[in-house]
Protein backbone atom coordinates (compact mmCIF):
# COMPACT_ATOMS: atom_id res chain seq x y z
CA UNK A 1 0.00 0.00 0.00
CA UNK A 2 0.86 3.61 -0.95
CA UNK A 3 2.21 6.14 2.19
CA UNK A 4 -0.08 9.13 1.93
CA UNK A 5 1.96 11.88 3.16
CA UNK A 6 -1.02 13.75 4.94
CA UNK A 7 0.92 17.08 5.30
CA UNK A 8 1.17 17.05 1.70
CA UNK A 9 -2.30 16.94 0.93
CA UNK A 10 -2.65 19.52 3.28
CA UNK A 11 -0.06 21.64 1.94
CA UNK A 12 1.39 22.26 5.51
CA UNK A 13 4.23 22.43 7.24
CA UNK A 14 4.71 19.28 9.67
CA UNK A 15 4.69 21.57 12.42
CA UNK A 16 2.10 23.55 11.55
CA UNK A 17 -0.13 24.70 14.51
CA UNK A 18 -4.08 23.06 14.41
CA UNK A 19 -5.38 26.22 13.59
CA UNK A 20 -3.20 26.10 10.43
CA UNK A 21 -4.36 22.69 9.70
CA UNK A 22 -8.14 24.01 10.43
CA UNK A 23 -7.16 26.85 7.91
CA UNK A 24 -5.99 25.14 5.36
CA UNK A 25 -8.72 22.19 5.55
CA UNK A 26 -11.61 25.27 5.08
CA UNK A 27 -10.05 26.29 1.97
CA UNK A 28 -9.35 22.88 0.34
CA UNK A 29 -12.45 21.67 1.44
CA UNK A 30 -14.29 25.01 -0.62
CA UNK A 31 -11.89 24.82 -3.51
CA UNK A 32 -13.08 20.73 -4.13
CA UNK A 33 -16.25 20.29 -2.58
CA UNK A 34 -17.68 18.16 -5.31
CA UNK A 35 -21.20 20.18 -4.78
CA UNK A 36 -19.11 23.66 -5.58
CA UNK A 37 -15.89 22.24 -7.72
CA UNK A 38 -15.74 21.83 -11.48
CA UNK A 39 -11.99 20.05 -10.92
CA UNK A 40 -12.38 16.97 -12.72
CA UNK A 41 -10.89 15.00 -9.69
CA UNK A 42 -12.66 17.34 -7.32
CA UNK A 43 -14.70 14.34 -5.55
CA UNK A 44 -11.04 12.21 -4.85
CA UNK A 45 -9.53 15.29 -3.88
CA UNK A 46 -11.82 16.19 -1.66
CA UNK A 47 -11.77 12.64 0.13
CA UNK A 48 -8.31 12.80 0.23
CA UNK A 49 -8.43 16.16 2.02
CA UNK A 50 -11.32 14.93 4.05
CA UNK A 51 -8.91 11.81 5.28
CA UNK A 52 -5.83 13.99 5.88
CA UNK A 53 -7.69 16.09 7.87
CA UNK A 54 -9.75 13.46 9.62
CA UNK A 55 -5.64 12.70 11.13
CA UNK A 56 -3.99 15.74 11.38
CA UNK A 57 -6.91 17.71 13.58
CA UNK A 58 -7.23 14.83 16.15
CA UNK A 59 -3.65 15.49 18.62
CA UNK A 60 -3.85 11.74 19.40
CA UNK A 61 -3.84 10.81 15.67
CA UNK A 62 -1.51 13.34 14.33
CA UNK A 63 1.21 12.32 17.11
CA UNK A 64 0.44 8.58 16.14
CA UNK A 65 1.44 9.39 12.23
CA UNK A 66 4.26 11.98 13.14
CA UNK A 67 5.56 8.66 15.20
CA UNK A 68 6.00 6.97 11.49
CA UNK A 69 8.74 9.47 10.81
CA UNK A 70 9.60 12.31 8.15
CA UNK A 71 11.47 10.06 6.08
CA UNK A 72 8.02 8.11 4.13
CA UNK A 73 7.51 10.09 0.84
CA UNK A 74 4.15 9.60 -0.64
CA UNK A 75 4.04 6.75 -2.61
CA UNK A 76 6.12 4.73 -1.56
CA UNK A 77 4.99 0.89 -0.40
CA UNK A 78 4.42 1.40 3.18
CA UNK A 79 3.63 -1.55 5.73
CA UNK A 80 2.63 -0.64 9.07
CA UNK A 81 5.55 -1.35 11.55
CA UNK A 82 4.32 -4.16 13.96
CA UNK A 83 2.21 -2.55 17.25
CA UNK A 84 3.48 0.40 15.42
CA UNK A 85 0.65 2.31 17.85
CA UNK A 86 1.81 0.60 21.50
CA UNK A 87 2.42 3.22 24.08
CA UNK A 88 -0.34 5.46 22.47
CA UNK A 89 -3.63 6.26 24.47
CA UNK A 90 -6.73 6.21 22.08
CA UNK A 91 -9.63 7.97 23.56
CA UNK A 92 -11.73 5.68 20.97
CA UNK A 93 -13.49 8.74 19.27
CA UNK A 94 -11.56 7.51 16.03
CA UNK A 95 -14.17 7.83 12.92
CA UNK A 96 -16.06 11.17 13.09
CA UNK A 97 -16.88 11.74 9.31
CA UNK A 98 -19.77 10.21 7.87
CA UNK A 99 -17.85 9.06 4.93
CA UNK A 100 -15.48 6.80 6.71
CA UNK A 101 -15.58 4.34 4.63
CA UNK A 102 -14.49 6.08 1.95
CA UNK A 103 -10.95 6.55 3.85
CA UNK A 104 -7.95 4.36 2.05
CA UNK A 105 -6.46 1.48 2.72
CA UNK A 106 -3.27 3.44 3.88
CA UNK A 107 -5.55 5.13 6.63
CA UNK A 108 -7.40 1.42 7.21
CA UNK A 109 -3.84 0.44 8.11
CA UNK A 110 -2.98 2.40 10.70
CA UNK A 111 -6.63 3.73 11.96
CA UNK A 112 -8.97 1.34 11.02
CA UNK A 113 -8.20 -1.28 14.04
CA UNK A 114 -9.02 -1.43 17.84
CA UNK A 115 -8.87 1.64 19.60
CA UNK A 116 -9.53 4.14 16.96
CA UNK A 117 -12.54 2.61 16.25
CA UNK A 118 -16.01 1.82 18.20
CA UNK A 119 -16.03 -1.72 19.44
CA UNK A 120 -18.66 -3.99 17.89
CA UNK A 121 -20.37 -3.92 21.41
CA UNK A 122 -21.54 -0.46 21.54
CA UNK A 123 -22.36 -0.82 17.25
CA UNK A 124 -24.91 -3.49 17.82
CA UNK A 125 -27.46 -0.84 19.29
CA UNK A 126 -26.51 1.55 16.89
CA UNK A 127 -28.94 1.23 13.72
CA UNK A 128 -28.77 3.83 10.85
CA UNK A 129 -29.58 4.09 7.18
CA UNK A 130 -26.51 3.50 5.18
CA UNK A 131 -25.10 6.65 3.16
CA UNK A 132 -26.55 7.82 -0.16
CA UNK A 133 -23.89 7.50 -3.32
CA UNK A 134 -23.10 9.57 -6.08
CA UNK A 135 -21.86 9.38 -9.71
CA UNK A 136 -21.95 10.74 -12.92
CA UNK A 137 -22.50 8.81 -16.02
CA UNK A 138 -21.97 9.99 -19.22
CA UNK A 139 -24.28 8.83 -22.13
CA UNK A 140 -24.85 10.17 -25.54
CA UNK A 141 -27.40 12.51 -26.42
CA UNK A 142 -29.58 10.05 -28.40
CA UNK A 143 -29.51 7.75 -25.71
CA UNK A 144 -32.64 10.10 -24.35
CA UNK A 145 -33.99 9.80 -27.38
CA UNK A 146 -34.13 6.25 -27.06
CA UNK A 147 -33.51 5.48 -23.83
CA UNK A 148 -30.95 2.86 -23.70
CA UNK A 149 -29.36 0.57 -21.00
CA UNK A 150 -25.81 1.18 -19.40
CA UNK A 151 -23.45 -0.65 -17.43
CA UNK A 152 -22.05 1.47 -14.87
CA UNK A 153 -19.09 0.15 -12.68
CA UNK A 154 -18.86 1.68 -9.01
CA UNK A 155 -16.32 1.43 -6.78
CA UNK A 156 -17.33 0.16 -3.43
CA UNK A 157 -15.95 0.02 0.21
CA UNK A 158 -16.92 -3.00 2.39
CA UNK A 159 -15.66 -4.62 5.85
CA UNK A 160 -14.60 -8.31 6.12
CA UNK A 161 -15.74 -10.13 9.16
CA UNK A 162 -11.82 -9.13 10.71
CA UNK A 163 -13.16 -5.86 10.35
CA UNK A 164 -10.62 -4.59 7.28
CA UNK A 165 -12.07 -2.77 4.34
CA UNK A 166 -11.45 -3.94 0.98
CA UNK A 167 -12.93 -2.06 -2.26
CA UNK A 168 -14.93 -4.11 -4.38
CA UNK A 169 -15.78 -3.31 -7.78
CA UNK A 170 -19.90 -3.46 -8.26
CA UNK A 171 -21.13 -3.41 -11.69
CA UNK A 172 -24.82 -2.28 -12.42
CA UNK A 173 -27.09 -2.35 -15.76
CA UNK A 174 -29.01 1.01 -15.75
CA UNK A 175 -32.05 1.43 -17.46
CA UNK A 176 -31.40 5.15 -18.66
CA UNK A 177 -34.85 6.46 -19.21
CA UNK A 178 -36.40 8.08 -22.31
CA UNK A 179 -36.55 11.89 -22.08
CA UNK A 180 -33.26 12.35 -19.45
CA UNK A 181 -31.69 15.73 -19.68
CA UNK A 182 -27.96 16.84 -18.97
CA UNK A 183 -28.18 17.58 -15.10
CA UNK A 184 -30.60 15.04 -13.98
CA UNK A 185 -30.16 12.45 -11.41
CA UNK A 186 -31.40 8.86 -11.55
CA UNK A 187 -32.14 8.31 -8.68
CA UNK A 188 -31.49 3.75 -7.49
CA UNK A 189 -33.72 3.50 -4.38
CA UNK A 190 -31.35 0.52 -2.08
CA UNK A 191 -28.20 0.93 -4.07
CA UNK A 192 -26.15 2.85 -2.20
CA UNK A 193 -24.28 1.52 0.66
CA UNK A 194 -25.59 -1.01 3.26
CA UNK A 195 -26.75 -0.03 6.44
CA UNK A 196 -25.72 -0.54 9.63
CA UNK A 197 -27.04 -2.31 12.52
CA UNK A 198 -30.04 -3.92 10.04
CA UNK A 199 -31.13 0.09 9.12
CA UNK A 200 -31.98 0.46 5.29
CA UNK A 201 -29.50 0.96 2.56
CA UNK A 202 -28.89 4.41 1.46
CA UNK A 203 -29.61 5.31 -2.80
CA UNK A 204 -27.58 5.27 -5.27
CA UNK A 205 -27.90 8.96 -7.54
CA UNK A 206 -26.44 9.21 -10.77
CA UNK A 207 -26.05 12.53 -12.31
CA UNK A 208 -26.25 12.17 -16.05
CA UNK A 209 -23.98 14.00 -18.36
CA UNK A 210 -24.26 14.19 -22.22
CA UNK A 211 -20.72 13.24 -24.19
CA UNK A 212 -20.82 16.83 -25.77
CA UNK A 213 -22.24 16.24 -29.49
CA UNK A 214 -20.44 17.07 -33.13
CA UNK A 215 -23.43 18.25 -34.22
CA UNK A 216 -25.92 19.54 -31.74
CA UNK A 217 -25.76 21.56 -28.72
CA UNK A 218 -28.49 21.28 -25.67
CA UNK A 219 -29.95 23.38 -23.32
CA UNK A 220 -32.50 21.75 -21.22
CA UNK A 221 -34.59 20.08 -23.24
CA UNK A 222 -34.06 21.95 -26.59
CA UNK A 223 -31.55 21.50 -29.05
CA UNK A 224 -29.69 23.56 -31.44
CA UNK A 225 -27.98 23.01 -35.12
CA UNK A 226 -25.98 25.70 -37.37
CA UNK A 227 -27.12 24.55 -40.72
CA UNK A 228 -25.36 25.77 -42.97
CA UNK A 229 -27.15 27.48 -45.84
CA UNK A 230 -25.88 28.81 -49.78
CA UNK A 231 -26.80 32.69 -49.87
CA UNK A 232 -29.31 32.13 -52.68
CA UNK A 233 -31.20 29.54 -50.44
CA UNK A 234 -31.36 32.58 -47.63
CA UNK A 235 -31.87 35.34 -50.30
CA UNK A 236 -35.01 33.35 -52.27
CA UNK A 237 -36.07 30.47 -49.63
CA UNK A 238 -35.74 26.92 -50.06
CA UNK A 239 -36.66 23.31 -48.74
CA UNK A 240 -33.89 21.95 -47.39
CA UNK A 241 -33.35 18.67 -45.21
CA UNK A 242 -32.17 19.07 -41.70
CA UNK A 243 -30.39 16.06 -39.19
CA UNK A 244 -32.32 15.23 -35.78
CA UNK A 245 -31.25 13.00 -33.57
CA UNK A 246 -34.78 11.41 -34.45
CA UNK A 247 -33.97 11.29 -37.78
CA UNK A 248 -33.78 13.72 -41.26
CA UNK A 249 -36.51 16.35 -41.39
CA UNK A 250 -37.80 18.39 -44.33
CA UNK A 251 -37.66 22.41 -43.62
CA UNK A 252 -38.44 25.58 -45.24
CA UNK A 253 -36.36 28.45 -44.97
CA UNK A 254 -38.18 31.39 -45.06
CA UNK A 255 -36.97 34.06 -48.24
CA UNK A 256 -34.96 37.39 -46.84
CA UNK A 257 -32.95 35.09 -44.00
CA UNK A 258 -29.51 35.71 -42.77
CA UNK A 259 -27.08 34.32 -40.97
CA UNK A 260 -28.23 34.16 -37.15
CA UNK A 261 -31.76 33.57 -38.01
CA UNK A 262 -32.88 31.02 -35.72
CA UNK A 263 -36.12 28.66 -36.76
CA UNK A 264 -38.13 26.69 -34.80
CA UNK A 265 -39.30 22.54 -35.37
CA UNK A 266 -41.63 22.28 -32.07
CA UNK A 267 -41.64 19.27 -30.15
CA UNK A 268 -37.96 18.43 -32.10
CA UNK A 269 -36.04 18.13 -28.78
CA UNK A 270 -35.50 15.74 -26.48
CA UNK A 271 -38.68 13.64 -25.92
CA UNK A 272 -41.10 13.94 -23.12
CA UNK A 273 -44.20 14.92 -21.50
CA UNK A 274 -43.51 18.25 -22.43
CA UNK A 275 -40.69 17.49 -24.99
CA UNK A 276 -37.84 20.00 -25.77
CA UNK A 277 -37.69 21.95 -29.43
CA UNK A 278 -35.12 22.03 -32.35
CA UNK A 279 -33.56 25.56 -33.15
CA UNK A 280 -31.94 25.47 -36.78
CA UNK A 281 -29.09 28.76 -36.64
CA UNK A 282 -28.63 29.57 -39.95
CA UNK A 283 -24.71 30.10 -41.49
CA UNK A 284 -24.67 31.59 -44.62
CA UNK A 285 -21.66 29.90 -46.31
CA UNK A 286 -20.06 31.94 -49.61
CA UNK A 287 -19.20 30.05 -52.26
CA UNK A 288 -15.67 29.97 -52.97
CA UNK A 289 -14.88 31.81 -56.35
CA UNK A 290 -11.85 29.37 -57.95
CA UNK A 291 -12.98 29.80 -61.51
CA UNK A 292 -12.87 32.44 -63.82
CA UNK A 293 -16.71 32.49 -64.46
CA UNK A 294 -17.58 32.31 -60.53
CA UNK A 295 -15.30 35.54 -60.57
CA UNK A 296 -16.89 36.94 -63.33
CA UNK A 297 -20.18 36.11 -61.23
CA UNK A 298 -19.09 37.98 -57.87
CA UNK A 299 -18.13 41.22 -60.00
CA UNK A 300 -21.36 41.34 -61.49
CA UNK A 301 -23.19 40.54 -58.39
CA UNK A 302 -21.10 44.03 -56.87
CA UNK A 303 -22.16 45.88 -60.12
CA UNK A 304 -25.94 44.48 -59.39
CA UNK A 305 -25.76 45.21 -55.53
CA UNK A 306 -23.76 48.58 -55.34
CA UNK A 307 -25.88 50.52 -53.25
CA UNK A 308 -25.17 47.52 -50.48
CA UNK A 309 -23.21 48.57 -47.31
CA UNK A 310 -22.73 45.28 -45.64
CA UNK A 311 -20.57 48.13 -42.77
CA UNK A 312 -24.20 49.87 -42.62
CA UNK A 313 -24.02 49.55 -38.95
CA UNK A 314 -20.56 50.71 -38.63
CA UNK A 315 -21.27 54.19 -39.65
CA UNK A 316 -17.93 53.45 -42.30
CA UNK B 1 -10.52 -7.10 -6.28
CA UNK B 2 -13.20 -8.93 -6.46
CA UNK B 3 -16.13 -7.84 -9.18
CA UNK B 4 -19.66 -8.23 -8.74
CA UNK B 5 -21.76 -8.09 -11.57
CA UNK B 6 -25.44 -7.95 -11.14
CA UNK B 7 -27.18 -8.84 -14.18
CA UNK B 8 -30.57 -7.90 -13.61
CA UNK B 9 -31.55 -4.47 -14.74
CA UNK B 10 -32.06 -1.63 -12.32
CA UNK B 11 -34.87 0.75 -13.70
CA UNK B 12 -34.64 4.10 -11.65
CA UNK B 13 -37.11 7.20 -11.30
CA UNK B 14 -35.88 10.53 -12.36
CA UNK B 15 -35.42 12.84 -9.30
CA UNK B 16 -36.07 15.44 -10.91
CA UNK B 17 -39.78 15.14 -11.90
CA UNK B 18 -40.95 13.40 -8.27
CA UNK B 19 -43.40 15.70 -7.23
CA UNK B 20 -46.28 15.75 -4.52
CA UNK B 21 -43.24 15.07 -1.64
CA UNK B 22 -43.66 15.51 1.91
CA UNK B 23 -41.93 17.22 4.46
CA UNK B 24 -41.10 13.43 6.57
CA UNK B 25 -40.54 12.11 2.29
CA UNK B 26 -37.81 15.23 1.84
CA UNK B 27 -36.87 14.37 5.46
CA UNK B 28 -36.04 10.93 5.35
CA UNK B 29 -34.32 10.72 2.09
CA UNK B 30 -32.11 13.30 3.49
CA UNK B 31 -31.51 11.56 6.27
CA UNK B 32 -32.07 14.38 8.45
CA UNK B 33 -34.83 15.45 11.03
CA UNK B 34 -38.15 17.46 9.62
CA UNK B 35 -36.90 20.80 11.62
CA UNK B 36 -33.84 20.72 9.62
CA UNK B 37 -35.95 21.19 6.51
CA UNK B 38 -38.19 23.10 8.27
CA UNK B 39 -35.22 25.83 8.25
CA UNK B 40 -34.40 25.41 4.89
CA UNK B 41 -37.66 25.98 4.04
CA UNK B 42 -37.58 29.71 6.00
CA UNK B 43 -34.18 30.51 5.21
CA UNK B 44 -36.00 30.98 1.59
CA UNK B 45 -33.81 28.07 0.10
CA UNK B 46 -36.61 25.71 -0.64
CA UNK B 47 -39.72 26.62 -1.91
CA UNK B 48 -42.50 24.15 -1.11
CA UNK B 49 -45.99 24.81 -2.38
CA UNK B 50 -48.83 24.85 0.54
CA UNK B 51 -49.22 26.83 3.41
CA UNK B 52 -48.35 24.82 6.13
CA UNK B 53 -45.54 22.27 7.20
CA UNK B 54 -48.22 19.36 7.22
CA UNK B 55 -49.67 20.25 3.77
CA UNK B 56 -46.06 21.03 2.48
CA UNK B 57 -45.36 19.23 -1.09
CA UNK B 58 -41.64 18.98 -2.37
CA UNK B 59 -40.14 18.25 -5.72
CA UNK B 60 -37.13 16.10 -6.56
CA UNK B 61 -35.36 19.54 -7.23
CA UNK B 62 -36.08 20.57 -4.38
CA UNK B 63 -34.64 17.43 -2.74
CA UNK B 64 -31.86 17.97 -4.23
CA UNK B 65 -31.03 21.18 -3.52
CA UNK B 66 -32.17 20.63 0.29
CA UNK B 67 -29.16 17.55 0.28
CA UNK B 68 -26.66 20.08 -1.12
CA UNK B 69 -27.62 22.33 1.50
CA UNK B 70 -27.37 20.31 4.32
CA UNK B 71 -23.91 18.52 2.66
CA UNK B 72 -22.42 22.71 2.37
CA UNK B 73 -23.01 22.97 6.28
CA UNK B 74 -21.64 19.87 7.09
CA UNK B 75 -18.55 19.79 5.06
CA UNK B 76 -17.81 23.46 4.89
CA UNK B 77 -18.85 24.45 8.13
CA UNK B 78 -21.09 27.59 6.99
CA UNK B 79 -23.89 28.47 8.36
CA UNK B 80 -27.44 28.11 6.68
CA UNK B 81 -27.56 31.71 5.28
CA UNK B 82 -24.12 31.33 3.93
CA UNK B 83 -25.22 27.76 2.81
CA UNK B 84 -28.45 29.73 0.82
CA UNK B 85 -25.83 32.09 -0.87
CA UNK B 86 -23.85 29.52 -1.91
CA UNK B 87 -27.05 27.41 -3.90
CA UNK B 88 -28.09 31.24 -5.55
CA UNK B 89 -24.85 31.77 -6.61
CA UNK B 90 -23.93 28.31 -7.80
CA UNK B 91 -27.42 28.66 -9.66
CA UNK B 92 -26.08 31.42 -11.43
CA UNK B 93 -23.12 30.28 -12.28
CA UNK B 94 -24.84 27.32 -14.08
CA UNK B 95 -27.10 29.90 -15.87
CA UNK B 96 -24.08 31.55 -17.22
CA UNK B 97 -22.57 28.33 -18.11
CA UNK B 98 -25.70 27.43 -20.17
CA UNK B 99 -26.22 30.47 -21.69
CA UNK B 100 -21.93 29.70 -22.90
CA UNK B 101 -22.38 26.26 -24.36
CA UNK B 102 -25.59 28.01 -26.46
CA UNK B 103 -23.04 30.65 -27.50
CA UNK B 104 -20.72 27.58 -28.89
CA UNK B 105 -18.09 28.82 -26.03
Amino acid sequence: MEFKDYYKIMGVARDATQDEIKRAYRQLARKYHPDVSKEPDAEARFKEVGEAYEVLKDPEKRAAYDQLGANWKAGQDFRPPPDWNAGFEFSGGGFTGGDAADYSDFFEALFGGRGFRPERGARAAYRAQGEDRHAKILIDLEDAFTGATRTISLRVPETDAMGRVHTREHKLNVTIPRGIRAGQHIRLAGQGAPGIGGGKPGDLYLEVEFRPHPLYRVEGRDLYLDLPVAPWEAALGASVTVPTPGGKVEMKIPPGSATGTKLRLKGRGIPGTTPGDFYVVLQVVVPPADSEDKKAFYRQMAETFRTFNPRAKLGV
Amino acid sequence: MKTHIISSRLSGIILEEQTDLTLADLSRACAVHAERIIELVEEGVLTPTGDAPQRWRFSGAHMRRASVALRLQRDLGVNLAGAALALELLDELDALRARLRILGG
